[in-house]
């Protein structure tokens, strides 16, 4: 009978711990990370804690090569496979949501008012996704060149003028200690040339579009500041400061380590590498004032919920889940990335008062512009891609500016303005 | 009468010798680098690249990065994925393209040579053209199996082999082929009382050897570099092949000597499928004069 009764009480107790496993319902989650252990873990951590937190929802990743992940995801979007809980590139969302894979968040946006501007993914007056970390650009040189070259260090409240900053590259160029005054990391294509190099536009004036209106790039991208810029933009090669397009990716990789590179304008993700290669008195500057301030790009991966989820409550927890400063600080220890919000920085190795890379988080906070908020910024940074490149081969300024606006202007239009 | 100048035919045969040297040297330095640098730390390997070292085993050499590459992919996951569907493929495009070119060629039906027209004209249709309706139509199509009836063929191995198993090139090879066989030995066989099934079995078929390796190998390559499709049409990692596996190495600071050590790994299947099957290939060209 005794065993009989501890049996069934075994049985009972089984029963209702399975039971409330089971009672958990699944929410998918596609993530970028695949191939990056340091990455995985962390979300891995992140999503088992998430999954013990509560017994309501389990969250299962299936992870994706970053490389191939956008394509990954339209692929579904059309064959109506996408999961619950979808990562996206910062500016790439306002795309997704305005084709309808994506819904608006439902959590209070009040919690994210401390995260860097560049974390929040907002479209449409609503806010869609939210990053951990952002990504920031900066000017990497060497304290010994800067004081063999008899140059100002410039800092985040007083950096570079367009005077000095030339004046600087051609005391590099002259003093024959550099192959090149200036890397720009012309080796690196797709979005590299708008998310680090349309922040040089927007600091003379112009912008890859309009965005008071989001309907024409005309005057933004062909204006007079712009085409100021482009003839800049060209001089860097035609005066031999800069390497071209033709640049050797291995050259892009270690040229400011080696030497060969005076100046190099880079992540602060290689700037970790850049230490311990032995590069000690590198520093890490802010980006020229080329007379309208200085800008650099922002906007790195966020999380968001698919449209068409059937647990988007499920979804949306994990998300605010996510957001508490401990896993912001792990992300950013783990992949070198800056943390969303100045509590999180103060966690973290690097980004804490006194850190090696604390520069960032106020380069972020100071300078950060996102790329234009817009379903047809995936066209134009292709479009703006291409116009660079064009000018750094020689091609006519403002021919190419023009031929840049035309093909912008065609594609809103042809989509009926992109909602805007 | 013409005579051999002993001189000229020596001097002749070093220059063949020398061209057909460099040639080779040419072809073999990019599998060189790729090999040597697998052994390579990064930064070494990129500094490397400036000068002869790159294909020289020179300076700090490992397997570092052959341990770290499967630590980072799951390598053997997506080798055997890869050479699943290849060769399930291959095995079944050579079977079905062969009985479609069988068809052309020796029996009489109506519309065969319009029909042959169309098949061999989808040679100039790329195929990004029709990978998003390919996509949209597996997407809802049904499958019977032993979890009984299911919509959708994503994320599984057939999306990745049926849409692959017919196609023009292969079908042409084989119509080319079948074509120059003796039409005798055809009209010999029904007179013996041979079935058209036995025909193809027993005499056609045996005597393919060179076609079938050419097929074999050339859908092999596109098979084994596969990118595109197993994209879009897979989802989940268990399904992945090595081609989209590449992509696991491009991080934000790029793997280089890891990714050298898997493009060597994921290399050494395609040379030894294509030296097994060489004598035939070349055979295969020389016989049909077609230039893969």
């Amino acid at each position: 009978m005794k065993l009989t009764t501890t049996l069934a009480g075994a049985l009972a107790a089984s029963t209702c711990l399975a039971g409330m496993a089971s009672a958990q319902t699944d929410v998918t989650m596609w993530y970028h990370g695949a191939g990056n252990d340091v990455e995985a873990n962390i979300l891995n951590t992140l999503i088992e804690d998430f999954n013990g937190s509560q017994g309501d929802y389990r969250v299962v990743v299936e992870s994706f090569p970053q490389e191939s992940y956008n394509d990954s995801v339209v692929a579904a979007a059309l064959a109506g496979n996408l999961p619950d809980i979808i990562d996206v590139d910062g500016p790439v969302m306002p795309n997704w949501a305005w084709a309808g894979y994506m819904q608006p968040l439902t959590i209070d946006p009040s919690k994210f008012d401390a995260f860097l501007p560049g974390t929040k993914g907002m479209w449409d007056g609503k806010l869609y996704s939210i990053g951990l970390w952002d990504a920031a650009v900066s000017l990497y040189a060497r304290q010994s060149t800067l004081d063999t070259l008899g140059l100002r260090t410039p800092t985040l409240d007083a950096p570079w003028s367009k005077v000095e900053f030339m004046g600087a590259l051609e005391a590099a160029k002259t003093s024959g200690t550099c192959e090149y005054a200036f890397d720009v990391g012309m080796a690196w294509t797709g979005e590299w040339y708008p998310y680090a190099f349309s922040p040089f536009l927007q600091s003379f004036g112009g912008d890859i579009v309009d965005r008071s209106t989001y309907k024409t790039a005309e005057g933004a991208l062909n204006g007079d500041a712009a085409q100021e810029f482009g003839a800049w933009w060209q001089s860097l090669f035609t005066e031999g400061y800069t390497p071209g397009t033709s640049q050797d990716p291995a050259d892009r990789d270690t040229g400011f380590i080696d030497g060969k590179y005076c100046f190099s304008w880079n992540g602060n993700w290689a700037a970790v590498a850049t230490l311990d290669a032995g590069v000690d008195d590198v520093v890490f500057l802010p980006s020229p004032d080329f007379g309208n301030g200085s800008v650099i790009g922002a906007g790195s991966w966020q999380f968001g919920v698919s449209a068409s989820s059937d647990n988007a409550e499920g979804a949306n927890a994990f998300i605010e889940f996510a957001t508490q400063d401990k896993y912001l600080a792990a992300f950013s220890d783990g992949i070198g990335l800056i943390p969303a919000t100045p509590t999180a920085a103060a966690l973290t190795t690097n980004y804490a008062e006194g850190g090696p890379l604390n520069v960032y988080f106020g380069l972020s906070e100071g300078q950060a512009l996102v790329r234009p908020v817009s379903p047809a910024y995936v066209v134009q940074a292709k479009v703006f891609e291409k116009a660079l490149a064009d000018i750094a081969n020689g091609a006519d300024v403002a021919d190419t500016l023009d031929a840049a606006v035309d093909e912008i202007n065609a594609d809103i239009e042809k989509n009926s303005g992109y909602g805007h | 009468m013409a005579t051999i100048n002993p001189d000229n035919h020596g001097l002749r045969l070093a220059t063949r010798y020398v061209v057909l040297t460099l040639i080779a040297v040419i072809f073999i330095f990019p599998l060189l680098f790729m090999v040597m640098s697998s052994f390579k730390p990064d930064l070494q390997l990129l500094r490397d690249t400036s000068g002869i070292r790159a294909f020289l085993p020179v300076g700090d050499l490992s397997f570092d990065n052959y341990s770290a590459a499967f630590k980072r992919a799951p390598v053997g996951t997506f080798v055997f994925n890869s050479v699943l569907v290849t060769g399930v493929t291959v095995a079944l495009s050579l079977f079905f393209c062969s009985l479609a070119a069988f068809s052309f060629v020796f029996l009489n039906w109506k519309g065969r040579n319009i029909l042959l027209s169309i098949i061999i004209a989808t040679l100039i249709v790329p195929f990004e053209t029709i990978a998003i309706p390919l996509l949209l139509l597996v997407s809802k199509l049904p499958w019977i199996g032993l979890e009984g009836l299911q919509i959708g063929w994503l994320n599984t191995y057939r999306v990745q082999i049926i849409p692959w198993i017919a196609d023009g090139l292969t079908i042409f090879l084989f119509v080319q082929y079948f074509k120059d066989l003796p039409r005798e030995l055809i009209e010999a066989s029904r007179v013996e009382g041979a079935s058209w099934w036995q025909i193809y079995t027993k005499v056609v078929m045996p005597l393919a050897g060179p076609v079938m390796a050419t097929a074999a190998i050339l859908k092999f390559l596109v098979m084994y570099n596969q990118y595109l499709w197993p994209l879009i049409v897979v989802q989940q990692e268990t399904y992945r092949p090595v081609m989209v596996g590449l992509q696991y190495f491009f991080q934000l600071n790029t793997a280089w000597g890891e990714i050298m050590a898997y493009l060597t790994l994921i290399t050494v299947p395609v040379l030894a499928f294509y030296l097994v099957l060489q004598r035939a290939f070349i055979a295969s060209i020389a016989s049909t004069g077609v230039k893969g």
